[in-house]
C-alpha cells in the first residue's frame, strides 16, 4: 500500500448508541449504551486494516454500521463518494453488493439447508440476472477461487470442516466482485493450522483481485500478520490508529502499550525477557463508562486531568492517532 | 526425583453410532513434582479427553477406558472406586474448566461454592470455610473479597469468575492443578492477568499444573514441559526450549509455523499444514500424520512410529526420519 492511494471508505465521528429499556412493564428508554462514541478513521483502496479491541469495545459495531445493517445515531460513512447514511433501503441495495461481509462463525453463518452452490449464487439472484449455465460456471469458478473442489455444488454446509466452511463463506462474500469486505472475526473459531490457510487464502484473495479488507478480531498476533494500519478501540472509542509497525514498535497510548505486551510470543526466550504491562481490573460496563478519559480505570500513568477532561484524539505524528494527554 | 504423576499406556475410546473414536490411544508420560507441563493439540487431539480421562470424569458408556494405569500417590487412579476417586477430585487434583461461566452453578453465591469443597473435603464448619473462601478470593485477586463472598456468579465478570474457580480449585491445595484452555474465552488483557496469576500461585504453593491450550504462544512464556498431540498421541515431548528452538515433528513444526512471528518481515507468508487431522474413528495404519506431512515416505505410511529419545535428555519424538530432517523446517 502506498500513502497516495486513493480513500475508498471515511467514517466521520461515528456513533451508534443503543437504548436500554429499563423496568419490566414500562418501556422508558432512558440510558444509553454508547457502544461506538466518535469514531473517525478511514480507508485506502487495496490495503487492509485491523481493527482490534477487546470485548465490548465496538469493534463489531463499528463494522455493521459500515454497511448500514446498524443506522448509526449520528456522523457519516462515505463509501466512494457516496454518503451512505442518508440512503434510503431501496439505494443502499445498489452500493452493498461492493460491500461484503465473512462472518465469525462458519457454522451459523450458512444455512444448513441450503447447498453449497445456493448459497454462494444467492448474491447473484439477488443483485445480477445471470441464469442456467453462467450462473453455474460462476459458481464453480467461485469455489476453485477459494480452493474447493468446484464439484461441491450439490453438498450441504454440514459435510465440511470448519475451515472448509468459512472457505464457502469467502467464496459468497466475493460473488458480487465487491470492492470492500469486512471480515469480522473470520479465524477466531478455527484450529491453528486451519487459521494459517484461510489467513494465506485472504491474502492471496487480496494480491489476485485487489479487494480491500476491514479485519476485525481479538486475536492480535494474526492482525498484525494480515494489516497494514490499526486501529485500537476501546470502549467506543479510538485509542490509536497507526501503520501496523508504528502501533507494535512505537505504540503511545498506554492502552496499546499493555495491550501488545498482552500479546503471547511463540518462543520462550523472547517471552521471557519480554516486560509485561499488566493492567488491574476489567473493562468498564459500556452503560457507565467513567468521565474523562474512557481508559482511566485501568491505567497505569493516569492523572487528574485524566478524570476530568477527554483526551483529544489527535494526529502525534503523520498519520499516527492517539487519544491520550501524555503521548 | 520421584514423579507425581506417570500414566502408562493410557487409552481412551467412545462408542459412537458412526463406529469407535480412538480418541486417546496409548499415551505415556511423567509429571514432576512442582512441573508446568503444556499440553498442545488441536481440537480432537484427544488433550481434554486424556485430563478427563485422569480424573475419571469419562462417561461410561458411551467412554471406555481399556487400558492404561495412571498412577498418582502411589495407586492407580483407573482401580479406585467412585466412592475413593471422590476423594481425589478437588482435594489431590483439582481443575479448572474452559467456560468459567457454565462451569459456575447460577443460583448459588460464589463464596458458597468455594465454601463447599473445604466443608467436604476439610471438614471445616460453615465460619471456617468462609474465612478461607474470603482468604482464597484475596489470593487469586478479586477486589473487595468479603464483600464479593456473597455475590452470584452472574455479578462476576469472565476474568474474575475465572479467578473465582482458580480460588476454588485451590481452596484444598491439590497436588495437581489441571487447567484445560482455562483462558480461551478471556480477552487478551485479562488472559495475561490469569496466567501471571497461575505462575505466581505454582511458585508460592508448589504444586504442579498441567496447562491444556491449542496456543504455542501462551506456553511458551509459563510451561517447563510440553506434550504435543495429534489424533490421540504424544508425537513430540520436551523441555520448552527444546520444542521450540529445536523442533523435531513435521506437525510441531507446522504449528509453529501457523504463527505469526513477532518480528517477521512485511509479505511474509505463513506456513500452513495442507489438508486436515485423519479420522478418529478409522486411524490410518502407520504414523497419524502422514497425509499431511511433507516429509512423508512409504515407512511412515505402513508403520507407526513410536516415540524414540533424541540428542537433548528428555526431548522425544515419534517420527521416523526426525534425524534427517531436522533443522529443514516446512517446505
Amino acid at each position: 500500500m502506498n500513502s497516495e492511494n486513493k480513500v475508498l471508505l471515511q467514517v466521520i465521528n461515528l456513533k451508534k448508541y443503543f437504548p436500554v429499556s429499563r423496568g419490566l412493564f414500562t418501556n422508558r428508554q432512558t440510558r444509553y449504551v454508547k457502544a461506538v462514541d466518535d469514531v473517525s478513521f478511514e480507508v485506502f483502496d487495496g490495503e487492509t486494516l485491523g481493527l482490534v479491541g477487546e470485548t465490548g469495545c465496538g469493534k463489531t459495531t463499528v463494522a455493521r454500521t459500515i454497511l448500514q445493517l446498524y443506522r448509526p445515531t449520528s456522523g457519516n460513512i462515505i463509501f466512494d463518494g457516496i454518503d451512505l447514511t442518508s440512503l434510503a433501503e431501496n439505494e443502499l441495495r445498489k452500493i452493498r453488493r461492493r460491500m461484503q461481509m465473512i462472518f465469525q462463525d462458519p457454522y451459523a453463518s450458512l444455512n444448513p439447508r441450503m447447498t453449497v452452490g445456493n448459497i454462494i449464487s444467492a448474491p447473484l439472484d439477488v443483485h445480477t440476472d445471470l441464469g442456467g449455465k453462467e450462473k453455474q460456471d460462476k459458481v464453480q469458478d467461485l469455489l476453485r477461487l477459494v480452493g474447493l473442489n468446484p464439484d461441491f455444488v450439490n453438498r450441504y454446509p454440514h459435510e465440511f470442516s470448519g475451515g472448509q466452511r468459512q472457505r464457502i463463506g469467502i467464496a459468497r462474500a466475493l460473488a458480487l466482485n465487491p470492492d470492500l469486505v469486512i471480515c469480522d472475526e473470520p479465524i477466531s473459531s478455527l484450529d491453528v493450522s486451519i487459521q494459517a490457510q484461510v489467513v494465506n487464502l485472504l491474502e492471496e484473495l487480496q494480491d489476485r483481485l485487489g479487494l480491500t479488507y476491514i479485519f476485525v478480531a481479538h486475536d492480535l498476533s494474526m492482525v498484525r500478520h494480515i494489516s497494514d494500519r490499526m486501529v485500537v478501540m476501546y470502549l467506543g472509542k479510538v485509542m490509536e490508529l497507526a501503520a501496523r509497525n508504528e502501533i507494535y514498535l512505537r505504540p503511545r497510548h498506554p492502552y496499546t502499550r499493555a495491550l501488545m505486551s498482552a500479546v503471547p510470543i511463540p518462543n520462550p526466550r523472547k517471552a521471557r525477557d519480554r516486560q509485561r504491562i499488566l493492567l488491574k481490573g476489567d473493562i468498564p460496563s459500556p452503560l457507565n463508562p467513567p468521565n474523562g478519559c474512557n481508559f482511566n480505570t485501568r491505567c497505569p500513568m493516569a492523572q487528574a486531568i485524566c478524570f476530568n477532561t477527554d483526551p483529544e484524539y489527535r494526529e502525534i505524528e503523520p498519520r499516527h492517532y492517539v487519544a491520550c494527554h501524555f503521548a | 526425583m520421584k514423579p507425581l504423576m506417570e500414566i502408562k499406556n493410557l487409552t481412551t475410546r467412545f462408542y459412537t453410532q458412526d463406529g469407535v473414536v480412538n480418541a486417546v490411544n496409548g499415551i505415556s508420560y511423567t509429571l514432576d513434582p512442582g512441573e508446568i507441563l503444556g499440553v498442545v493439540g488441536e481440537s480432537g487431539c484427544g488433550k481434554s479427553v486424556h485430563a478427563l480421562s485422569i480424573m475419571r470424569l469419562i462417561q461410561i458408556p458411551p467412554g471406555e477406558i481399556p487400558a492404561g494405569e495412571v498412577f498418582f500417590g502411589g495407586r492407580d487412579l483407573l482401580k479406585l472406586s467412585e466412592r475413593e476417586m471422590r476423594m481425589v477430585r478437588g482435594h489431590e487434583i483439582a481443575m479448572v474448566f474452559q467456560d468459567p461461566m457454565s462451569s459456575l452453578n447460577p443460583v448459588y453465591t460464589v463464596g458458597f461454592q468455594i465454601s463447599e469443597a473445604l466443608m467436604l473435603h476439610k471438614k471445616m464448619n460453615r465460619s471456617q470455610a468462609k474465612v478461607r473462601a474470603i482468604e482464597l478470593l484475596n489470593l487469586v485477586g478479586i477486589p473487595e473479597a468479603t464483600k464479593r463472598f456473597d455475590n452470584y456468579p452472574h455479578q462476576f465478570s469472565g476474568g474474575m469468575r475465572q479467578r473465582a474457580m482458580i480460588a476454588m480449585a485451590l481452596s484444598c491445595e491439590p497436588k495437581l492443578l489441571i487447567a484445560d484452555e482455562p483462558t480461551t474465552a478471556l480477552d487478551v488483557t485479562i488472559q495475561a492477568q490469569i496466567i501471571n496469576l497461575v505462575i505466581r500461585l505454582q511458585e508460592e504453593l508448589g504444586m504442579s499444573v498441567m496447562w491444556i491450550t491449542h496456543d504455542l504462544g501462551i506456553v511458551a512464556e509459563m510451561v517447563h514441559r510440553i506434550n504435543v498431540m495429534y489424533a490421540g498421541f504424544i508425537i513430540e515431548r520436551g523441555f520448552v526450549d527444546d520444542i521450540y528452538n529445536h523442533t523435531l515433528h513435521p506437525y510441531t513444526m507446522g504449528l509453529l509455523g501457523s504463527l505469526p512471528s513477532i518480528d517477521e518481515a512485511p509479505g511474509t507468508k505463513l506456513i500452513s499444514i495442507p489438508g486436515l487431522p485423519p479420522d478418529l474413528i478409522a486411524l490410518p495404519e502407520g504414523c497419524p500424520f502422514f497425509a499431511r506431512c511433507t516429509y512423508r515416505v512409504e515407512q511412515c505410511r505402513q508403520e507407526r512410529p513410536q516415540l524414540e529419545n533424541a540428542q537433548e535428555a528428555g526431548h522425544t519424538v515419534a517420527c521416523w526420519r526426525w534425524r534427517e530432517i531436522q533443522g529443514l523446517g516446512v517446505a
